[in-house]
């Protein structure tokens, strides 16, 4: 059992390396991963970066409203992107929207992740009734669009960061329970499993410390695309006005607060926050994609 | 197959009962229903004498046995706002959004196969990895962004299109359609194009994948020793062989179009049900959300029916025990 673990462990070692090297040598794929790099750094860093805090009301001066990018405020600050309706500093609201999309897509997605991967390891270990069971609720959850699902939910409990978290959580579990059964599946027919049953040990320790970790990286995988998704769902559910609360706006809040001003020609307002949450889902999906083909992990 | 059939529609209806409990509950479990369904505005006895009317002073059980009968007869309620049944609401609605989902498929099997037959073909070609580069590009960019940014482009800067609303409409067989004039075609154009993107991605990596799959088969290889012309090798028997898979998820598309025609026709201010759909949430138009729900889980599991019997139809490897692989 110990050797196989080994030689297991070898090969996946082995894999990583050759995944890395694979990334460093594309361009492209380094591009993303440093791009993806500097966005999570800044909106790390937003705080101490930003030249304003747009939460603040005090440091807003209606008087700037609207201004072009490159245009001096009257307080001798100058709006780089330009200023919004309320005469915020549009870089700056990037730089905290940055913050609220990333917050909403990770924590979303590791709350999907965690049930998806304890309903399937559950339907996996266990099989017959509960099996067909939790199948036919994740069947019944992906034969509907989730934008939709997720809107009809966020109508009826209402806008807020928290409630948009669940809202996404509730549209993504179920494809992380299909993944991580179909994986389980496939490692609870290997001999070492087979041993440890036969060993004695109880059920929970073989579904956590034997089945778990051997089965997990191709739902990890995933998930990095997925983290692409939730963040574009949760643009699209507050860029519909049911998504996180105006004191708190995300990319997506924020292009709807420039779409009224789009036809009068004043597209910064709404262009510049969309350009951020492209390059953002753009190089989670090229970083993610690129990952997923290097482990040959057939997603959705 | 028969057999088949009638499990699939068992299962069908099964999905209908599970949505309706679920809307149910959502409308009536949680929250006060009488808040929902009763108008804010109406006085003391008329708000006793609704509450009596919808029956929400029956025990639960009853009342969605009340919910299901009348749903069954096509009654969902009345709408707040407008008065009417808000089945008959959405049901006006539905033309404009099938005009632009339908011109929307169109358009992205027109230019999504040959581009993805193209991308196929040449793998490893400049053009090839541009196309493919750029269906990259059609799936992340985000709907309502992507939408907003054809109208700047094409209405605010070139001043090309129009950028909101239905444009001149006429009445074939009593249905109102934009098809058929130039100023409806015109306000067609933006919105049918930004809803076809996505799809138009996946239909390129579907036929470049299928393609590529494809062309070192057994039968291309057999065509082309007998002196086939390529164009006939990848015209009769290549994209032959690809088109089952690309009709599949072209149908399974179909109820996830109508789901994003929803964020479409918001940004283009489309008259469809999407529109509706978001008007109504503002507007707290409880019965016509419900309403929405219960007509686009009938349609997505009509759709996903007719799909799946398509398919074990056209594709003889199907299993139709009903072992799902």
């Amino acid at each position: 059992m110990t050797a196989s673990r080994v030689v297991a462990a070898d090969a996946d070692t082995a894999l990583r390396y050759k995944v890395l090297r694979r990334i460093k040598s594309r361009p492209t794929t380094r591009g993303a991963v440093i791009l993806l790099g500097i966005l999570l750094l800044l909106a790390l860093l937003a705080p101490f970066i930003a030249p304003q805090n747009p939460h603040d009301l005090a440091s807003l001066s209606v008087m700037d409203n609207r201004l072009e990018p490159g245009s001096q405020g009257m307080t001798g600050i100058t709006y780089w992107l330009g200023t919004d309706a309320q005469g915020r500093d549009m870089l700056s609201a990037i730089l905290y929207g940055l913050r609220t999309s990333l917050l909403v897509g990770l924590t979303s997605t590791a709350g999907a992740l965690g049930i998806g991967v304890f309903a399937g390891l559950v339907a996996a270990q266990f099989g017959g009734t509960i099996d067909a069971a939790i199948m036919r609720v994740v069947d019944f959850m992906l034969g509907f669009p989730s934008i939709l699902i997720a809107l009809v939910l966020l109508a009826s409990i209402g806008r807020g960061v928290d409630k948009v978290i669940i809202a996404i959580i509730l549209v993504q579990w179920a494809q992380y329970a299909r993944l991580m059964r179909a994986a389980a599946l496939v490692e609870r027919r290997k001999e070492y499993i087979e041993a440890a049953v036969n060993f004695g040990l109880p059920t929970r320790h073989i579904m956590l410390a034997h089945l778990l970790p051997n089965s997990i990286s191709s739902v990890l995988v995933v998930s990095t695309i997925s983290i692409a998704g939730a963040i574009t769902l949760e643009a699209t559910l507050s860029f519909l006005g049911v998504g996180v609360p105006v004191t708190q706006p995300s990319l997506g809040l924020l292009i709807a607060n420039g779409f009224e001003f789009l036809l009068s020609g004043e597209y910064w307002i709404a262009a510049f926050p969309g350009i951020a949450l492209v390059l953002l889902i753009m190089s989670l999906n090229l970083v993610g994609e690129r990952l997923r083909r290097s482990f040959n992990v057939r997603g959705q | 197959m028969t057999a088949y059939i009638l499990q699939r529609l068992i299962q069908s209806v099964l999905v209908l009962l599970a949505v309706s409990i679920v809307v149910f509950l959502a409308v009536y479990g949680i929250g006060d229903p009488i808040e929902l369904l009763v108008p804010p505005q109406v006085s003391a006895a008329e708000r006793m004498a609704m509450i009596q009317r919808l029956g929400l002073d029956l025990p639960a059980w009853q009342q969605y046995l009340g919910f299901l009968g009348n749903a069954l007869k096509g009654d969902l309620g009345y709408s707040f706002v407008h008065g009417v049944p808000a089945v008959d609401l959405i049901l006006a609605r539905l033309p404009a959004t099938f005009e632009l989902v339908l011109l929307a498929m169109s358009l992205a099997a027109i230019i999504g196969i040959p581009l993805g037959l193209l991308a196929g073909l040449n793998p490893e070609s400049r053009p090839s990895r541009a196309i493919m580069a750029g269906t990259i590009l059609g799936f992340s960019l985000p709907s309502f962004w992507k939408g907003m940014m054809l109208i700047l482009l094409f209405s605010v800067f070139l001043g090309w299109l129009p950028t909101a609303g239905r444009g001149e409409t006429v009445s074939v067989l009593g249905i109102p359609t934009s098809l058929l004039t130039l100023d409806g075609l015109k306000h067609l154009a933006l919105p049918a194009l930004n809803l076809a993107i996505p799809n138009m991605a996946l239909m390129i990596r579907l036929v470049a994948a299928g393609t590529t799959e494809a062309m070192t088969q057994d039968y291309v290889k057999y065509a082309r020793a007998k002196g086939v012309r390529s164009r006939r090798i990848v015209g009769r028997h290549v994209l032959r062989n690809i088109l089952i898979p690309v009709v599949t998820v072209a149908g399974m598309e179909f109820g996830s179009l109508v789901a994003f025609s929803t964020i479409t026709e918001t940004v283009f201010a489309w008259p469809g049900m999407g529109k509706l759909l978001i008007d109504s949430i503002y507007q707290l138009d409880r019965p016509v959300v419900v309403a929405y729900v219960m007509l686009a889980t009938l349609l997505f599991v009509a759709v996903n029916f007719l799909v799946d019997i398509l398919y074990a139809a056209l594709d003889p490897r199907v299993n139709l025990t009903g072992e799902m692989a």
